[in-house]
């Protein structure tokens, strides 16, 4: 019910709010951002995977205030609201895709996001240098917007790649826990 | 042009932003003769504020604004309605003293000062969920202010925080905004 709710938000929200650019100015735009990095850091993957994420962060802290904007939304009541937010809104509004929320553990603070498509990594082969499938997380800017866009809204998260389409796995996959909630305020009344 | 001011706070509590906008003084005091010049706020006496003063101002509102989002009133809701509230962290020794008090509206999220209103003017307060507030002064006879000041945040979206030179929490000095909000609070 909630799920279909989130769904028919997200496909609204693509419709009448969301200003579309071309796909291809986007997939190369990033293409040709991670092999900058990776000339500019000598292929020193796990470098460039930092880097990404840090500008992915820097995109999110930004970003969140525009979802916001545009969604009106309240407060999710839960880390499984959250998730189903990210996917099916966020993504969606974004990314015109809905990644599948999976795999949670017990204690609802970690899930997968299982990308059956991935705007950003169209036509890309990883370089064959024998290192970049085994190092390199091509979208990993998605982990950092994730992480600064969450932590915008008292949520600080972690977030990485544990498969990739592009390194040869069967699915692309991204593990988000929940760390804590960030509380500055003050502490709740002892009455 | 019945809009006063806006005031944008960070969520640190510093004034990252204000704009007074210019009141029809003339044309009021015309019209009802003897009330005094509207000031800045809409408040007599607010002509002569200096950046200061709304430093001062938005520090005192953030404190304010904390401080009613914890004096909410709670009712005492019954123990059996209780179950589905977000457990509060109850010991099995205390059975959850602060669990049997419960907001009016308990799905709703405590948010603190909404609007204030006097004689004078309105001031409606608009909070998003990453802390940055939205002060918007406004005469009391404005209609729809949240419409407006949820406009002035899709505004702040866009040609703030979508601008890679201004700096998150940052005052902001940006043409492009100056431009969106003149046109959105001036074309109406």
């Amino acid at each position: 019910m909630a799920a279909n709710k989130s769904t028919r938000q997200g496909e609204d929200l693509w419709k009448t709010r969301v200003e579309k650019v071309n796909a291809e100015l986007v997939t190369l735009t990033y293409g040709t951002i991670v092999a900058q990095l990776c000339a500019d850091y000598e292929n020193d993957y796990t470098q460039v995977n930092q880097q990404l994420e840090k500008m992915g962060y820097n995109i999110g802290v930004r970003l969140i205030e525009d979802f916001l904007a545009k969604t009106s939304m309240a407060r999710c009541g839960n880390f499984r609201d959250t998730a189903d937010m990210i996917s099916k809104v966020g993504f969606k509004i974004f990314l015109n895709v809905t990644p599948t929320v999976t795999n949670w553990t017990a204690d609802s603070k970690s899930f997968s996001l299982l990308f059956d498509e991935n705007p950003l990594a169209d036509f890309v082969e990883l370089p064959d240098d024998g290192r970049a499938q085994d190092e390199l997380w091509f979208s990993n800017i998605l982990c950092g917007v994730l992480r600064g866009a969450l932590e915008m809204v008292q949520m600080s998260i972690e977030a990485h790649f544990v498969s990739d389409i592009l390194r040869g796995n069967d699915t692309t996959e991204m593990r988000v826990t929940l760390l804590r909630m960030i509380e500055d305020e003050m502490p709740p009344e002892d009455d | 042009m019945p809009v006063f001011a806006l005031l944008v706070i960070s969520k640190a509590g510093s004034l990252i932003y204000h704009r007074t906008l210019p009141t029809s003084t003339s044309a009021s005091t015309s019209s009802s003769g003897s009330q005094p010049a509207t000031g800045t706020l809409g408040l007599p006496g607010t002509t002569s504020l200096t950046t200061n003063d709304y430093l001062v101002l938005a520090g005192t509102f953030h404190g304010v604004h904390a401080i009613t989002k914890n004096v909410t009133p709670k009712f005492l809701a019954n123990s059996a309605s209780s179950s589905d509230h977000p457990p509060a962290p109850t010991t099995n020794g205390v059975t959850g003293k602060a669990s049997s008090f419960r907001y009016p509206i308990p799905d709703a999220p405590v948010t603190g000062i909404e609007s204030l209103e006097s004689s004078f003017f309105k001031l409606t307060v608009f909070q998003s969920l990453t802390g940055t507030k939205f002060l918007l002064f406004t005469d009391p006879s404005m209609p729809n202010t949240d419409g407006l000041i949820r406009g002035i945040y899709d505004r702040f979206a866009d040609h703030v925080c979508k601008n890679p030179f201004w700096h998150i929490d940052n005052p902001i000095r940006l043409d492009g905004w100056e431009r969106a909000l003149n046109q959105f609070l001036f074309r109406r």
